[in-house]
């Protein structure tokens, strides 16, 4: 089974804080520490684990610059054979529908049986595989947590719904399907395993070898656009105890004996 | 040896035999040859190990730990115990080749030293024959009826090892018998033909069993004779035999395996010594992931193991119940060659040790403390095994998610916490702090000394502490010094142990590249990891030291005095850090340091200096979660008690981190407390005028 | 503004929450506008949901068809696009269902998509400026969108409060038959329940909740003796379960359970949408917690700030006292 999974290159959420800049227009982006999008290492690690029951090979892709290489190796080192960067200047800030379209037209180019995507990343939007699925008319399904082949053609997936419950399905192959952490414990891919692929070539394809229109993907062609990032002025919020622990605790048994907590 | 009548007494007894007798010395010899021949095939499969270098330090420890049998009192029954036997051994090599050739050569037989000389020889034979017959009747009696606890075998590893050692037990009483008949026999039969003859011990075993021959007729005892002499002679080589297929073949690798030890402590093996630093990047796979990718030595120590059971009796992580039993570690290993490389039919090699003969959670699970080491009477390294298995792991990304989470913010922000390294000096910035001293950031300032602070004393909130402590002690001496602050990354000393060798690499590169720019004398630390790490796995840096031996000699010179205690009713207790105390031996220091506080009433815990209990781990052990009944800082706090301390004092912030949180765990919130060596300095030291203002430390 | 459309999600023949919350958001972006009920399934499950919702929305559009009898985005999606008018603005909630319908919606109607939106915050024409959060919650940011040609909105569950508003007389609109033969290749087999375990924490007044501050498995029990002491339950966010420390079955959030306690206390728990999502019903919230900014602070009647792993010891054992004493 050819399995592609779409990767994305993220600040870290628990290694960084993530603050406003003195400007207050954006985060800062100094000193962060950015890495493959948690979710997306999940689907990597799911597809490894695929191929090693039933062959094939897994391949990562993603769409960025320069900087994003190192994702790609990351994903390589783990197990992945081959890895792609996307690249071109008008894609630089396209949103997640122009994102989609360029993976959309990489897919198109190629054969895959199953396209992975990690269920969201740090915009928390969870739209870029549910949007190539339906660019490429490939049945789509998110919020994956168990995957089993049942054959050449077909998979039966677990989906993570309300109350822990499991809502488990049959899909066709070619489909897209978006991942949820949690849905395995991923390897640990080591300094060395890194070094190893320091030096593989990474194809890089732009536009022109896509076959992307431009205007369609960049920044200026888009229908949604993020205009700031701010820290939103706290409402009333909770009263705030501010004595000693032991006055701490006075009061709020008494709050929640009030309430009806104590018995 | 004989008188010449005796002699032709024998001989005619013996003669009948001597074919008989030949036949045995030949299939014997050659089975002994072939049998080790065939367990050397693994050795010589296994990786290169250089032990070749430093013969006087080698001899040295031959002298001490197998001659002397250095160790062995540690357990005193079973120690003298083996004391005895090994003695006994040792004195009757001679008398045992002789006895085996007079068989077949009348020659030999008659040569020899001067009467007098064989006459003691042969008494102090007697008895050491006798000795060493009470002894296997002891060790039998006490396997069978004491049955000390560290024999006992866990059921997931087998059965229970008793009969075996009972057989082998009985088969040395039995040649100690033969032996012992034989001579009685010799000894009666010349009396009876003239009444005269050598005497034997008085009381020994032969003694006792020539009495008995007394009233037997002359040709009876020549019939005992010669049976005894072939039960010998067949015992002899049976045992020669049987023991390269058990835990006896330490009779003849323990030389060895003295010799060939690890002469350093504290250090670890590199992963391979056959390929230089540089060139690791093209090694093909790291680490210990089949049984062939153990050094020639390594498997040397499986078939040294003699299954004594100390190692586990004293591992922490084996008390608490966790799945590692060092002693398992090598007879399991053991037992993985017997059957891979048989004496008798085809090797089969190469095949995966983690998931079939060690299970993941049994390697993660050690905390790289040294007990097992110390204790084995035949210098068994553990810890080189464990750190090359869990590079094997690393290797193949078999590693807990509990500890990707760490190793991966060690990566990207080089302190396992994730937090950002421009903060890593911010515990100097305190204004209590300030007020006393400003604390330097060395690379635009310079100093004499460095303090290398390390990650958990530099962004734990509890271990800041320590830090403003160390730094209030070394600036009321006067100490020129400074720290690292954001240039400083994690020693890495887990993370190497933890078998990844590559990210410690890159740590140390990049921390000795930062030391070496600050050009300073010599590094203090509060941190024995990093003691540890900076002294035995970084190169090129100026001497380390423990805050501990710093202040001691500060101390000794007079240059910082105490107060005394404030509360005379607490009772302390110092616990010795398992890389303070066994692997860099300073055990002195922070016990002197404690006596010279006035007032200060100090007790040991039974547990205490090379036999300290390790508190849990630190580093990256902090973070592993493993199967255990009881967290080791309860049994350590528990110890504590037990020696009728309330405070105990520690010199480490993993210990101090373990402690703190096992006096909750095990209820003596409010009845112990934990304090580190230098937060107690602190507390006590004379504050020294002239160094009370903030210029004394120049710079900033 | 183009025609508002609200996806409303139903079980057993009742509708969700979620109807009065998207109603409400549909108001936010045009206070007169006269937002249709979307509501497919099969059945007469399907026609009580549609008759209740008749006093709410103006019009009420069945889509009833074998195959929507469970809700499958894939069929769901297929049938939309064949009913809904060119430029419709769809509203569906942020759950599960939303995440698989939302974004392949948008591709097939040729609408914009803006996902997880907390609030209008401006709309001028067919210009719509919603606040999202990015970044875990970290931060947030005002998000334009052009709805000119139409636009697929998912809408944060609890984001928006329902409104009273006067009872509608609406109709029902059977738009069946416009939806034709659905093909799909993802086809529902079951749904596997969650184990409970030995404890329902939906069915407790009091909850001791801990998130990612208890720190490791050992320290669950500093929970659990709360818990003891005030005849509580102990549950958790989804950290804890991820971790291993504690069951599934206590997990208190979107993807776990739903909880209506009378009082829950936020023990380490940072105050992510996703487990606040779980807690229903208003109940009196105490959040803990070492992080004076912790989002929890916002949606919690009482906070301190302080470390669990000392300040539950401590209020276990004046709870103790305070028994003991009483028990005299």
């Amino acid at each position: 089974m050819e399995i592609l999974v779409c990767i994305r290159r993220v600040p870290d959420n628990s290694e960084n804080e993530i603050t406003l800049n003195s400007a207050g227009n954006d985060i800062e982006r100094d000193e962060l520490v950015y890495s493959v999008n948690e979710a997306d290492n999940y689907a990597v690690e799911e597809a490894l684990q695929i191929v090693a029951k039933v062959g094939g090979s897994v391949s990562v892709v993603t769409v960025g610059g320069e900087d994003d290489e190192e994702i790609l190796r990351r994903e390589m080192a783990m197990g992945a054979s081959h890895g792609v960067l996307l690249s071109d200047p008008h894609f630089d800030k396209s949103d997640g529908r122009g994102i989609a379209a360029i993976l959309k037209a990489f897919v198109a180019k190629s054969k895959y049986d199953l396209i992975l995507t990690g269920v969201q990343a740090e915009d928390g939007a969870a739209q870029v595989g549910g949007m190539l699925a339906a660019m490429l008319d490939y049945p789509f399904a998110s919020l994956v947590n168990s995957i089993e082949v049942l054959d050449d053609h077909k998979l039966k997936i677990g989906r993570e719904i309300e109350g822990g419950n499991r809502e488990m399905s049959e899909i066709d192959l070619p489909c897209v399907l978006s991942i949820q952490t949690g849905i395995n414990e991923p390897r640990y891919v080591g300094m060395r395993g890194i070094r190893a692929v320091a030096s593989i070539p990474i194809p890089t394809h732009d536009a022109s070898v896509l076959g992307v229109n431009p205007k369609a993907v960049e920044e200026a062609g888009a229908t949604v656009k993020r205009l700031d990032y701010f820290v939103p002025v706290v409402g009333k919020g909770a009263e705030m105890l501010a004595g000693s622990r032991e006055e701490n605790i006075d009061k709020v048994l008494e709050l929640i004996a009030a309430k009806g907590g104590l018995k | 040896m004989e008188s010449s009548s005796a002699v032709s007494l024998v001989h005619s007894w013996l003669e009948p035999g001597r074919h008989l007798f030949v036949l045995v010395h030949l299939i014997g010899v050659a089975s002994f040859t072939y049998i080790v021949w065939r367990r050397l095939v693994p050795l010589v499969r296994g990786q290169s190990d250089p032990r070749f270098d430093r013969p006087l330090a080698r001899l040295g420890n031959l002298a001490k730990f197998w001659f002397g049998q250095w160790r062995h009192p540690r357990y005193p029954g079973a120690g003298v115990l083996h004391i005895l036997i090994f003695i006994g051994f040792i004195l009757l090599v001679i008398r045992s080749f002789s006895t085996l050739l007079v068989g077949v050569s009348r020659y030999l037989a008659t040569q020899g030293p001067p009467s007098q000389i064989a006459y003691l020889y042969s008494t102090v034979t007697d008895y050491a024959a006798t000795v060493v017959f009470i002894c296997m009747l002891v060790a039998i009696i006490r396997r069978l009826v004491f049955r000390p606890a560290r024999y006992a075998v866990p059921t997931r590893y087998g059965r229970v090892h008793t009969a075996d050692a009972i057989f082998l037990l009985a088969l040395i009483a039995v040649l100690m018998a033969a032996d012992g008949l034989y001579s009685a026999a010799v000894a009666a039969g010349q009396f009876k033909v003239d009444q005269a003859g050598e005497q034997l011990a008085f009381l020994s075993l032969p003694w006792l069993l020539q009495l008995a021959l007394a009233s037997s007729s002359l040709a009876a005892i020549g019939k005992f004779c010669f049976a005894a002499y072939l039960v010998h002679e067949v015992t002899f080589y049976f045992l020669l035999c049987y023991r390269p297929f058990g835990i006896q073949f330490h009779v003849e690798t323990s030389l060895f395996n003295v010799y060939f030890a690890k002469l350093s402590r504290g250090s670890l093996k590199p992963v391979r010594w056959d390929v230089p630093d540089g060139a690791l990047d093209q090694a093909k796979s790291f680490g210990v992931k089949t049984f062939e990718d153990f050094t020639w030595k390594h498997m040397l120590d499986f078939y040294s193991c003699a299954d004594c059971g100390r190692c586990s009796d004293n591992c922490p992580a084996n008390k608490v119940g966790r799945p590692l039993s060092p002693r398992f570690l090598s007879i399991k290993a053991r037992d993985y060659a017997f059957q891979h490389y048989p004496v008798f039919g085809r090797s089969s090699n190469h095949q995966a040790l983690v998931g079939s003969v060690y299970s993941a959670d049994e390697i993660w699970s050690c905390t790289t403390c040294g007990a097992c080491e110390e204790e084995c009477p035949l210098l068994i390294e553990n810890i080189d095994k464990i750190v090359d298995l869990r590079r094997g792991m690393v290797d193949d990304g078999n590693v807990p998610q509990s500890l990707q989470k760490p190793l991966k913010a060690l990566e990207s922000r080089g302190n396992p916490y994730g937090k950002m390294e421009k903060k890593r000096g911010d515990w100097a910035t305190s204004k209590e702090l300030q007020q006393v001293c400003s604390v330097k950031t060395l690379g635009k300032s310079t100093a004499n000394t460095l303090y290398f602070v390390d990650s958990v004393t530099s962004y734990d909130d509890r271990m800041q502490s320590i830090a403003r402590s160390t730094a209030r002690i070394l600036a009321n001496i006067g100490e020129d010094f400074g720290i690292l602050g954001g240039a400083e990354r994690d020693s890495g000393h887990e993370v190497r142990r933890f078998g990844e060798e590559m990210l410690f690499a890159a740590l140390r590169d990049h921390n000795t590249g930062a030391i070496r720019a600050t050009a300073a004398k010599r590094i203090v630390t509060g941190d024995p990891h990093a003691l540890n790490s900076l002294r035995h796995d970084y190169n090129g840096l100026p001497p380390v030291e423990h805050i501990s031996q710093f202040i001691a000699r500060t101390k000794r010179a007079g240059l910082i005095h105490f107060n005394p205690v404030d509360r005379a009713s607490d009772v302390y207790t110092y616990h010795d850090p398992c890389y303070l105390g066994r692997h860099n031996q300073v055990y002195d220091d922070p016990r002197y340091v404690l006596d010279s506080i006035p007032g200060l009433k100090r007790v040991e815990m039974e547990r205490s200096r090379d036999r300290s209990f390790c508190c849990g781990g630190g580093g990256l052990m902090l973070f592993y979660e493993s199967k255990e009944d009881q967290r080791m800082g309860v049994k350590r706090v528990e110890m504590a008690a037990e020696a009728g301390a309330n405070v105990i004092v520690t010199a480490c912030p993993f210990c101090m981190a373990n402690i703190e949180d096992a006096i909750k765990v095990a209820g003596f919130e409010g009845k112990m407390s934990a304090i580190d060596l230098a937060e107690l300095v602190d507390r006590q030291m004379v504050r020294n005028e002239w160094a009370s203002s903030a210029t004394s430390c120049a710079g900033g | 503004m183009s025609r508002i459309f609200a996806y409303i999600a139903h079980k057993d023949g009742v509708a969700g929450d979620s109807a009065a919350e998207l109603l409400a958001a549909a108001r936010s972006i045009d206070a007169a506008a006269k937002p249709s009920a979307l509501v497919a399934g099969h059945g007469p499950e399907l026609d009580s949901v549609c008759e209740a919702l008749r006093s709410s929305f103006a019009d009420v559009w069945k889509l009833a068809h074998d195959d929507l009898s469970h809700p499958n985005a894939e069929l769901v999606r297929q049938a939309l696009v064949k009913v809904l008018p060119p430029c419709s603005i769809v509203l569906v909630p942020h759950d599960h269902f939303g995440i698989d319908l939302g974004p392949g919606l948008s591709i097939k109607l040729n609408a914009a998509f803006v996902p997880d939106i907390l609030q209008i915050a401006h709309v001028e024409g067919t210009a719509i400026t919603f606040v999202r959060q990015e970044f875990g919650g970290q931060v947030s940011a005002h998000v334009r969108c052009d709805a000119s040609s139409g636009a697929v909105i998912t809408i944060r569950p609890g984001a928006f409060k329902a409104t009273a508003a006067a009872p509608v007389q609406g109709v029902i609109v059977d738009k069946s038959a416009e939806i034709g033969i659905l093909t799909t290749r993802r086809r529902y087999l079951q749904t596997v329940v969650a184990e409970d375990g030995d404890v329902d924490i939906t069915k407790h007044a009091v909850l001791v909740s801990i998130g990612r501050g208890i720190q490791e498995k050992d320290n669950v029990g500093i929970a659990q003796e709360l818990a003891d002491v005030l005849g509580a339950a102990v549950s958790c966010s989804r950290p804890v379960v991820d971790s291993k420390w504690l069951e599934k079955s206590r997990q208190v959030g979107s993807s776990g359970k739903t909880v209506k306690p009378k009082v829950y206390l936020a023990c380490g728990i940072s105050g992510a949408f996703q487990h606040l999502a779980g807690i229903k019903g208003n109940p009196f919230i105490v959040a803990i917690n070492k992080n004076s900014k912790a989002p929890i602070f916002q949606v919690a009647d009482v906070g301190i700030v302080d470390d669990i792993l000392e300040f539950l010891p401590a209020l276990t054992e004046k709870i103790r006292e305070m028994q003991s004493v009483s028990a005299k």
